[in-house]
């Protein structure tokens, strides 16, 4: 389906988040925003919701401690209680002090990794992804930001746009919504 | 400008006559002699049943075991009642000084962390800066108290330090090693170049602070602020790793940890913080400090999260190591503690790390005031359970529980607290002035 959307570019991140504010207010829909680098409190101007990502971290943190308490107590306790040097291995409490750094830095690496890998599923990232940038600059020095048309008038958009500080905007037709 | 309300001045006023009043009742009711503590025990019996019979053996063991070197032929029949006596009369003592103790320390805390944050430089923090001076403002009568006890004992007026006994001393090769250091004479003279190295910083920046105030174009007192701080927290680091030697390994002469410096400063520190949250919380609440916002809230309730992880952090470490290796001379340390001080030496476990990290996780509820007190009182409790288990165990032994003494000692040093830091906080505008990060801290946001 094509469906047109314009691009306007900044080359400041302050008339950026001016522009996002007032695009805002106006009710037009912003698809994206594309920075160079983290522009603080960008997320909360174009009314992003917060994310879940420490969320899921502490679960899995939860399924880590899990594993390792298992993990120990089935090798240590109940398969082979061995004696060795003296440890007491009649139940898992008994040798508690010795499993503990396990049990930590197998909560941390399940929290960190489950986690990293649930933000790059999220965000669709992968090696050997095609790079969605719309415009080549927006990785160096300027600010893209994508407005869906719609089914508003795209010289009035344009004109708007164009108050707001824009420096270059372009009307784009695209073929279908590749994300 | 704060004003002491009629209310909060009356409340510690009482709180401090109740305190005084049940600690006389805990020093009263000191058995005398072997005789009253046999009749005590007898009583005891009772309604115990044969329960004080085994305890009686079990001490007679262990009290021939820590003297194995001394006299062993003295431990007849009455070795156990002796026993039990001293330790009876070391009670009161000792909830004194563990009550002196844990306030002491929450203001050191303060004055560590108010100079970390000049040393630092930081931004979020100024607008803190008035209610941590006025908590500091305790070390003063806190310390003179603190002083007077540790004198007290360091000469033998009461029995808290075994090593001030020159007829333990006597009889005790380790003990005798370890005089040089632990002596009565150097013990005071220590205590007094800690305490007055502290309280020097603590007059000397505060005046700066003060200063800065008046003369509020240039940062000629800000500078000089800075630089005590820096110096200063190059002495507190050495001072305090020996005062915990002193005020609280010594309890235990025979034991020794490497570490002990740091896990004492990691309690101290975290109360400190803990306290100043609870203060700010409270004065937010009745008006006086508009200019804190929950960002603010928030930092400390990150400190109060991360240094509870930290103090968790050392404890453990200092368990474990000692627990693994399992040598005869370290563990039993923990030995006594576990057996003799289960529930507590557990329980401030779940208060100072199970509690706070699962309550103060979530970045939301570090900005809920009722979340934030409610956590920092369990984890005031949970130090204060923290000191007790360090003093306990080595002055009164098995015979220990949290009686009228023991509170009596907390409500009389609490009372004392409140009164002293809410007196300092009239004594200036809460807001600093000429601090040249106040605009910064004023807008902070996180």
């Amino acid at each position: 389906m094509a469906s047109k959307v314009i691009h306007a570019l900044y080359i400041d991140d302050d008339i950026l988040m001016d522009a996002v504010k007032k695009t805002r207010e106006k009710h037009y829909h912003i698809e994206d925003v594309f920075t160079p680098f983290p522009v603080h409190g960008l997320d909360k101007a174009m009314g992003l919701p917060h994310t879940r990502l420490a969320i899921t971290s502490f679960l899995y943190g939860c399924v880590g401690l899990t594993v390792a308490i298992l993990m120990m107590n089935f090798i240590m306790i109940e398969d082979w209680p061995q004696d060795i040097g003296g440890k007491p291995s009649f139940s898992y409490i008994e040798n508690m002090p010795s499993f503990v750094p396990i049990m930590f830095e197998l909560t941390v690496f399940f929290a960190a990794h489950l986690m990293v890998i649930t933000f790059y599923m999220r965000s669709k990232l992968w090696p050997f992804k095609k790079a969605e940038n719309p415009d080549v600059r927006t990785t160096d020095d300027h600010f893209l930001m994508e407005i869906s048309a719609g089914n508003h008038d795209v010289n009035e958009l344009t004109s708007f746009l164009s108050d707001t500080g824009a420096v270059e905007i372009k009307v784009i037709d695209k073929e279908e919504d590749n994300h | 400008m704060y004003t002491l309300s009629n209310r909060l001045k009356l409340f510690s006023i009482i709180l401090m006559v109740v305190g005084l009043v049940g600690l006389i009742i805990g020093f009263a009711q000191r058995p005398g002699s072997i005789e009253e503590v046999k009749e005590m025990m007898a009583a005891h019996d009772a309604h115990g049943g044969g329960h004080s019979e085994a305890q009686a053996a079990d001490h007679g063991k262990s009290h021939g075991n820590e003297d194995a070197h001394g006299n062993e032929d003295a431990h007849g029949g009455d070795a156990h009642y002796e026993h039990v006596l001293h330790q009876l009369q070391n009670k009161p003592w000792a909830s004194l000084y563990v009550a002196a103790f844990f306030f002491f320390m929450i203001a050191l805390g303060v004055l560590a962390f108010y100079a970390i944050q000049f040393a630092s430089q930081s931004g979020w923090s100024p607008v803190l800066f008035r209610v941590m001076e006025a908590i500091t403002a305790y070390l003063v009568p806190g310390g003179i108290i603190l002083f007077v006890i540790l004198a007290l004992s360091g000469f033998h007026i009461n029995h808290l330090f075994v090593w001030a006994d020159p007829e333990v001393v006597a009889h005790d090769a380790l003990l005798q090693g370890k005089a040089s250091w632990l002596n009565g004479t150097w013990f005071i003279v220590r205590a007094a170049l800690f305490l007055g190295g502290w309280l020097l910083y603590r007059h000397f920046a505060v005046k700066y602070s003060r200063k800065q105030d008046e003369d509020s174009t240039g940062d000629k007192w800000y500078k000089k602020s800075f630089k005590i701080s820096a110096g200063f927290l190059v002495f507190f680091i050495y001072t305090e790793s020996m005062a915990s030697w002193d005020w609280i390994m010594s309890f235990d002469p025979h034991w020794f940890s490497t570490l002990f410096g740091w896990y004492v400063f990691a309690s101290l520190f975290v109360s400190g913080i803990t306290t100043i949250a609870l203060m700010t919380i409270y004065l937010k609440s009745k008006g006086y400090l508009e200019f804190v916002n929950n960002s603010h809230i928030h930092d400390l309730a990150k400190f109060m999260f991360g240094i509870s992880i930290f103090w968790t952090y050392l404890w453990f470490s200092q368990f474990m190591l000692i627990w693994y290796s399992n040598i005869p001379e370290e563990v039993t340390y923990f030995i006594t503690r576990i057996e003799d001080y289960k529930l507590p030496f557990f329980g401030m476990l779940v208060m100072n790390f199970i509690f706070p990290i699962l309550v103060l996780i979530n970045s939301d509820f570090k900005r809920v005031n009722w979340f934030v007190v409610m956590a920092g009182i369990v984890i005031l409790c949970g130090h204060y359970i923290d000191v007790f288990n360090m003093v306990m165990p080595a002055t009164v032994g098995e015979s220990w529980f949290i009686g009228i003494s023991e509170i009596s000692a907390v409500l009389l040093f609490l009372g004392l607290f409140l009164f002293v830091v809410f007196k300092a906080l009239t004594k200036a505008p809460l807001l600093p002035k000429g601090n040249p990060y106040i605009e910064e801290s004023k807008h902070f946001h996180y």
